[in-house]
């Protein structure tokens, strides 16, 4: 059990660098981005293609650093993959919301344009990489035997630590820094942020930009922690947007319990059943919330 | 500043605009001399809102022209008129709730790129009791403190002009008289003009040096407060007495 939470936390920090991403994405653009799990996938595949393909074309080949399975070719993949995936979520926008978002379409059919592009990112991923699972690398997977039946394998340390990094690393901007106050204000009032000179299309596009990076770093960790597969961003949808509504809609804090709640819950939960029933526990923690607390468990009044 | 800080500031010469298909303003003509408080009366619905937010370029005009400081700013974006010296505060919604009463200010300070910790300063002294509050989302004050909030966040630019659309709406009896000692404050110490829309018209009327009655989308009478305080017309519209 005690081993179910920890493996919970791992993959609830996971979830939570997506959902984090998912809810400041909200509170821009005012729709659900249901390509946020695609975006996952396809910064998890451009690492591959870094780690797999091009740094090794370069000469560069990955040895493992101490217990790792991995070394700095694969960390230094974060950035590329990171880069790539935000400027596909802006040329995302672009190309479909940006045009939807001018005729002043309703946000469900945004919602609507998004999975439709989720649709095509994976299909690309299945025509250039096809349906296999991949590892990130070959290298013999220690795993370490703590007490209270814990195992715990260092690559997953790693993940642990870049996620809250990054995370800690967003927070910092959006209270800290100038830009980063602009985004809350806009998110807060666009009619307002408008007033005050904020240029709202650059900051859409900066959101996006954010939201495909930190989209991405989600992806490849959870390669790193189990495989990169076509449909593994698309499976965490379901979490991403249970986590988001569990912390409250928009509420950037809200998503860190959210994603810690949902990571350890389903964990817990193959105890219990079946692994495959994990999106169904998401589904199901999602339907409660929504039913009993619609405006999150940290919700306060401003939800919408 | 020209003239001695004298002359013509904000000129809008036979204004027409509206939402979609509908003209709501048709044919609006106003101006408003440095230095002065000029109130925009009217019924509900006249159209005063959409006045203001066709000056700052939240609404099209679709034919007349708007002048401020001798340039035209007819088909300029508001975040290109922010920058020329006018702030606008909205009716409604004229905060960032879940931003800190500081943030507020900063976000007002958006444009600047110079220091803006000395107004910021001088803001605070106008209104000490959102000064205790810097750490505080605007959101959890009472309504006279957003009220103040909105008006520093517009001051932050130290702004030329202010355009206030119901400053005292829905506000506690005393906290309305205070909302309009601070307009005269910011005019007389800030030297702030200001065109100001009001339904307590009376009140507007002894602050403003002039005024336009609103009827319908036209400007019906135009004079100083003291003679559309005295029309006895418009008393009975009004100014309920
Ligand atoms: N965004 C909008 N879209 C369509 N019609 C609008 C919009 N805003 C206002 N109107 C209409 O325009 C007319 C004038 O509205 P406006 O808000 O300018 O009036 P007002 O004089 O400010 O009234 P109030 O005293 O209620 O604030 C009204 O009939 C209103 O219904
Ligand atoms: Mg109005």
């Amino acid at each position: 059990m005690a081993n179910l939470v920890v493996s919970g936390i791992i993959l609830g920090s996971i979830i939570t660098l997506g959902a984090v991403g998912l809810t400041l994405l909200y509170g821009i653009v005012n729709f659900g981005n249901f390509a946020h799990g695609d975006m996952m996938t396809l910064g998890a595949y451009i690492a591959l293609l870094m780690t797999a393909t091009i740094f090794p074309a370069l000469g560069l080949v990955d040895t493992p650093i101490g217990p790792l399975s991995f070394g700095w070719v694969m960390l230094v993949s974060f950035l590329p993959a990171m880069g790539v995936t935000g400027l596909a979520a802006i040329a995302a926008d672009r190309l479909v919301y940006r045009r939807l978002r001018e005729r002043r379409v309703r946000p469900i059919m945004l919602a609507i344009a998004a999975l439709a592009v989720a649709f095509v990112m994976r299909s690309v991923i299945y025509i250039l990489w096809g349906a296999d699972f991949h590892f990130y690398s070959q290298g013999l997977r220690t795993t370490w035997k703590l007490p209270l039946g814990i195992t715990l394998r260092p690559d997953q340390v790693v993940v642990l630590v870049v996620a809250w990094a990054m995370v800690v690393g967003l927070y910092t901007f959006l209270q800290r820094t100038k830009t980063g106050k602009a985004l809350r204000a806009l998110a807060d009032n666009p009619d307002l942020a408008r007033v005050s000179g904020i240029a709202t299309e650059r900051m859409i596009t900066l959101t996006w930009f954010i939201g495909g990076a930190m989209a991405a770093a989600a992806g490849i960790l959870l390669g790193i922690d189990s495989q990169v597969r076509p449909e593994m961003g698309w499976l965490m949808l379901l979490p991403l947007f249970a986590a988001v509504i569990l912390g409250g809609i928009g509420n950037a804090y809200g998503a860190l319990a959210g994603g810690l709640i949902l990571g350890v819950v389903q964990q817990v939960s193959t105890a219990f059943m079946s692994p495959s029933y994990k999106p169904a526990v998401a589904f199901i923690i999602m339907i409660l919330v929504l039913l009993v607390r619609p405006q999150g468990i940290f919700g306060g009044s401003k939800s919408s | 500043m020209t003239e001695n800080g004298s002359g013509r500031l904000l000129e809008v010469a036979d204004v027409v605009s509206g939402y979609g298909e509908m003209e709501i303003l048709h044919g609006v003509t106003l101006h408003v001399d440095r230095g002065e408080i000029v109130s925009l009366i009217g019924p509900n619905g006249a159209g005063k809102s959409t006045v203001i937010k066709t000056i700052f370029g939240l609404v099209p005009a679709w034919s007349g022209q708007v002048v401020f400081d001798g340039e035209p700013i007819t088909a300029l974006p508001p975040e290109q008129i922010v920058r020329r010296g006018i702030s606008y505060v909205p009716q409604v919604e004229n905060i960032f709730p879940s931003l800190t009463v500081e943030e507020n200010l900063e976000m007002g300070a958006y444009l600047r790129e110079d220091d803006f910790r000395p107004q910021m300063e001088r803001i605070y002294q106008m209104f000490p009791e959102i000064a205790d509050r810097r750490r505080t989302p605007a959101g959890k004050l009472s309504g006279g403190m957003r009220q103040m909030v909105a008006f520093g966040r517009a001051m932050m630019l130290e702004p030329q002009m202010l355009l206030l659309d119901e400053p005292s709406a829905g506000l506690a009896p005393l906290v309305v008289e205070l909302i309009f000692e601070t307009v005269v404050n910011i005019n007389r110490q800030a030297g702030v003009t200001i065109l100001m829309v009001e339904q307590n018209a009376r009140k507007a009327l002894e602050i403003s040096h002039r005024g336009y009655v609103l009827v319908d989308g036209r400007n019906r009478v135009e004079g100083t407060g003291r003679e559309l305080l005295a029309n006895e017309e418009i008393g009975r519209l009004f100014l309920g007495g």
